[in-house]
């Protein structure tokens, strides 16, 4: 079932949460929302379920109008981020609930339900603690039995809030890569919000990213990465170092750096992004974009992270493979060079809003 | 007279009062609980109108003195009309005065369930009754209990105020035998005892339910 987003605006009190957001999710597509907290990105995901009603704006589900639904008409799952489960109740029965109060009419009898929680337990590998109560299950568990219970009503969609924004880094990487497989495998339309850009490109189709209750971009992971459509789609997908230069013609200039551009983004002030792991450390100085003195090396895993002081008071932050920073044996307190392999400019008066 | 001879005596007309006062007790607790959990209700779905009467009973109720009830309603409604037999007066001030304190204590304990449980609810294709019923309530219950076991245990004890309406229940059965005894002593002693045996008892079925909704929650 398909999702349309035409022209919500939401409003609390003086604060606009979403601003004029279009936005369409494919059938048995699995999109991420991904911003920074207040960005609106929460109450996007409770529009679409109906906990919250838009001030202007329609819902479409499966091209038909939803915007006037009662959220317990709507037929989707949602899964919370404090998972919500009846703590009064076992976790047979949290799964069970959504069928065993439905009309005697389109109740399913109760060996259906049996057969069903149990088959639902099983998909999200936890069928030994039936009997057991949420309050005497992990995080992670917690987590899953909610899942199951979303899905038990058979939802048209799947809604997803900072699913695993409570669990553990090595818990919520588990739970990551099992949505991902539980998504291939049943492939309902699935709507998730996360502040975590990670967890948004390792788990979906496409990456919404919203700030200040507009949508930046829109996108497959790799590109919106690869792409940024904007300064503030850059920083949020992970480090950079910012440079300010000008672009003319086809050249972006740093002091004396210039930077070829394949495709100038205009003329003008500009500001200049590279990601730690596109600036080259060496010690010629030919062709540098900056230098400075190595502040701190930080050479735990496959990686190695430096810190260069440039005399201008910034730190600029360079990453490496391990081979490569064994063969160049820089030592902190060392004076050294950095170049780019790839910028992302954009002019420094420029509107990005989409 | 001695104790025991006082007792033997005094024994059947303190007990037939204390059924009296467990009547009333228990009649008022199950119609209060009732009354209370629907004034909760409309109150926390602001029902419109209906939930500023309900705001304006609990107000009213818990505002004046339970003694003031119940002339009100035994001695001043005749004047309009209305006349009670002294058991049904007594009950029904009893109930109107416990509601109101119930009332409050339910509409706390239902505020204090997390917001996401109605959410979850809701999306699962519940009606706002059946959350309340099967996912709210059940919780708020827990929540309540300590609270309005306060209230039932001060209705066992507030029952001594229909004495003033000619119901022999405990109180008024005491004074009557110290009428004809003169022995308050022993006597009053004798009626603060029945009070404290009903209200431990009543403490005991607080603990059993408490152990009971306390099930889902033990590790």
């Amino acid at each position: 079932m398909s999702i349309e987003i035409r022209n919500i605006h939401k409003r609390f009190g003086d604060f606009t949460a979403l601003d004029n957001v279009n936005l369409t999710v494919e059938s048995g597509e699995l999109v991420a929302l991904l911003g920074p907290s207040g960005c609106g990105k929460t109450t996007l995901l409770r529009i679409i379920a109906g906990l919250e009603t838009p001030d202007a704006g329609r819902v479409l589900f499966g091209g038909e109008d939803a915007t006037h639904t009662h959220v317990s008409e709507r037929q989707v799952g949602f899964v919370f981020q404090h998972y919500a489960l009846f703590r009064h109740m076992t976790v047979f029965d949290n799964v069970a609930f959504g069928l065993s109060v439905r009309p005697r009419k389109v109740r399913p009898s109760k060996e259906e339900i049996r057969d069903k929680v149990m088959k639902l337990l099983k998909l999200v590998q936890l069928d030994w603690l039936a009997d057991a109560y949420p309050g005497q299950l992990s995080g992670g568990q917690r987590q899953r039995i909610a899942l199951a219970r979303s899905l038990a009503v058979e939802p048209k969609v799947l809604l997803l809030d900072e699913p695993f924004g409570a669990l553990d880094a090595k818990v919520r990487k588990d739970l990551r890569r099992w949505l991902r497989e539980l998504h291939d495998e049943i492939h309902v339309t699935s709507v998730f919000v996360t502040h975590d850009q990670e967890e948004a490109l390792e788990v979906s189709d496409r990456v919404v990213v919203m700030d200040h209750g507009r949508i930046e971009q829109v996108g497959a992971p790799d590109d919106i990465y690869e792409h940024p459509a904007s300064p503030f789609v850059t920083q949020f997908l992970g480090d950079v170092n910012l440079f300010h230069g000008r672009v003319d013609g086809a050249h972006l200039t740093i002091g004396d750096y210039a930077h070829p551009l394949a495709a100038p983004p205009g003329e003008g002030q500009a500001l200049a992004y590279v990601r730690p792991h596109d600036l080259i450390v060496s010690r010629a100085a030919d062709d540098a974009l900056a230098s400075g003195t190595v502040e701190h090396i930080h050479a735990v895993g496959p990686l190695v992270r430096i810190e260069v002081a440039t005399g201008d008071g910034q730190t600029l932050e360079a990453v490496l493979a391990k081979e490569v920073f064994r063969e160049l044996a820089i030592l902190p307190g060392e004076s050294v060079f950095l170049k780019p392999r790839k910028v992302s400019v954009f002019l420094a008066d420029g509107d990005y809003s989409i | 007279m001695n104790w025991w001879e006082l007792f033997a005596t005094a024994g059947p007309v303190l007990l037939t009062g204390a059924l009296y006062t467990l009547l009333f007790a228990v009649a008022a607790m199950v119609l209060g609980l009732a009354l209370g959990f629907a004034v909760a209700l409309v109150r926390v779905a602001r029902v419109p109108l209906v939930s500023h009467l309900a705001a304006f009973y609990v107000s009213a109720m818990r505002g004046t003195p339970l003694l003031v009830q119940i002339f009100v309603i035994y001695y001043g409604l005749p004047g309009v009309g209305i006349e009670f037999e002294p058991v049904t007066a007594g009950i029904l001030a009893l109930t109107l005065n416990v509601a109101a304190y119930l009332s409050e204590s339910m509409r706390g304990a239902i505020a204090g369930v997390e917001k996401g449980q109605w959410d979850a609810a809701l999306s699962l294709g519940f009606t706002w009754w059946q959350s309340m019923r099967y996912v709210v309530a059940p919780q708020a219950l827990r929540l309540a209990v300590p609270s309005l076991s306060n209230s039932l245990i001060s209705l066992i004890k507030d029952t001594s105020l229909v004495s003033v309406i000619t119901v022999t229940e405990l109180m008024l059965a005491t004074k009557e035998v110290i009428a004809q005894t003169f022995q308050p002593l022993p006597l009053y002693l004798a009626a603060a005892a029945i009070y404290w045996a009903l209200s431990a008892s009543f403490e005991r079925v607080q603990k059993r339910v408490e152990a009971r909704l306390e099930r889902a929650h033990r590790r």
